[in-house]
């Protein structure tokens, strides 16, 4: 009540402040245009104000060049990325807007964005933590009670990578159907930590990444180690959610909206560790010679 | 290791992708940086020995997820312009994404402007 008051007093002022003999019109009519309008719209888009998207080899990587001008990251850091694969996926990104950028479609360039700028100052051993937390409430580990049929659905899905990834990394981490989850023992963050502490900042970005999305580290490594695809993946992430699905029907502006969603960020993360890792690009080079 | 099929599915599938992206430029697919890079890749890991199998399943596992990337966005783009992209919807398109009709009152409910 009294903001509004305060508004009227301020829109009086405008009026009295305005010269004579201009037009009020437009002030008047202001609350009326206001509530026909709807209450929320979609925010503009930025333009295409580009034609031609290429890459440059330069000093410590690849850049971005569209037209004549090379592509900076939100802080106005130059965009360097270090491998030639990278790079090119980012400029297909940036070729293949229409008319408007869509920035929420550029999984890739965000990814890149991030790294380079490390927005929230965080530091590698932050970054591992923050991963490593998701290992305690594990989407695979937190299993139902009721009913049975998701019962066996999530112990013949989700039991072979838990199997996996224990034998793979030689660790202990176990199954719950309490609320608390599993207790993950120390040893076993302990080597995780050990292990990711082997990639580099960008991959480590990217892991951290894949992890939040699927809400779940031992599917990350999964991903990261070549056991499963992205589909793979995205499906036991999303198991209950499919289980419901089958039983009362899918939406598609909300399930298939979400699935896309969710692959599209798995395969960008996935894609973006793999190229960032050092021991790949080293194959690489052995391989073409 | 996953199951990803036959690497010339996944060349094919990537350059598909690649067609439905270039229609955004209106130039030739075949001209685009992406194409010439994974041409070119696809070329140079194609099965040679047994040694190299590693690295090319390796490398096959990145084209695949690449290709779900792409794949992926493309789906999700359509489906947000679909349902997502114009903002809120009015009243009457709501009631009739559930099969509902507002009601109609011949000669108006006497309220309106």
């Amino acid at each position: 009540m009294w903001r509004s008051c305060l508004r009227l007093q301020d829109w009086g002022g405008c009026l009295l402040k305005r010269p004579r003999g201009s037009p009020i019109c437009p002030a008047v009519l202001g609350p009326t245009l206001q509530l026909q309008t709807r209450a929320y719209a979609p925010p503009s888009e930025r333009k295409r104000f580009y034609q031609n998207v290429s890459i440059t080899q330069g000093e410590g990587g690849f850049e971005i060049n569209l037209d004549n001008r090379k592509l900076k990251t939100p802080q106005a850091k130059l965009f360097i990325v270090p491998s030639e694969a990278l790079a090119t996926a980012v400029a297909t990104e940036w070729d293949s807007q229409q008319d408007t950028i869509k920035f929420y479609t550029m999984h890739l360039t965000t990814l890149c964005n991030t790294s380079l700028d490390n927005p929230t100052q965080r530091s590698k051993d932050q970054l591992i933590r923050a991963a490593l937390k998701f290992l305690d409430t594990d989407t695979i580990c937190y299993r139902v009670e009721e009913p049975e049929t998701l019962v066996e659905l999530q112990k013949n899905e989700w039991d072979p990578i838990i199997e996996w990834a224990e034998t793979r990394y030689g660790v202990k981490i176990g199954v719950s159907t309490s609320i608390l989850g599993p207790s993950v023992p120390a040893k076993t963050q302990e080597i995780l930590a050990s292990h990711l502490a082997s990639y580099n900042m960008w991959a480590l970005q990217g892991i951290e990444f894949v992890v939040a999305q699927l809400k779940s580290m031992v599917l990350a490594l999964g991903l990261i180690d070549l056991r499963l695809t992205v589909e793979q993946a995205v499906l036991l992430s999303r198991l209950e959610e499919e289980y419901q699905i089958q039983k009362w029907g899918n939406i598609e502006w909300a399930h298939d909206y979400e699935l896309q969603e969710l692959r599209a960020r798995a395969a960008a993360g996935t894609l973006f560790v793999h190229l960032c890792s050092e021991s790949t690009t080293i194959k690489h080079k052995l391989l073409r010679e | 290791m996953a199951a990803l099929g036959s690497p010339v599915r996944t060349l094919r599938g990537l350059l598909r992708e690649l067609r439905y992206l270039s229609a955004a430029t209106g130039r030739p697919y075949r001209d685009t940086a992406a194409y010439r890079y994974l041409t070119k890749a696809f070329r140079a890991h194609r099965v040679t020995s047994e040694k190299l199998c590693r690295a090319q399943q390796e490398l096959h596992f990145q084209a695949a997820t690449y290709l779900c990337l792409l794949r992926s966005v493309r789906q999700h783009v359509a489906l947000h312009q679909e349902f997502h992209g114009k903002g809120e919807r009015s009243v009457e398109e709501l009631a009739g994404l559930v099969g509902l009709q507002l009601p109609r009152q011949p000669g108006g409910k006497g309220w309106e402007p």
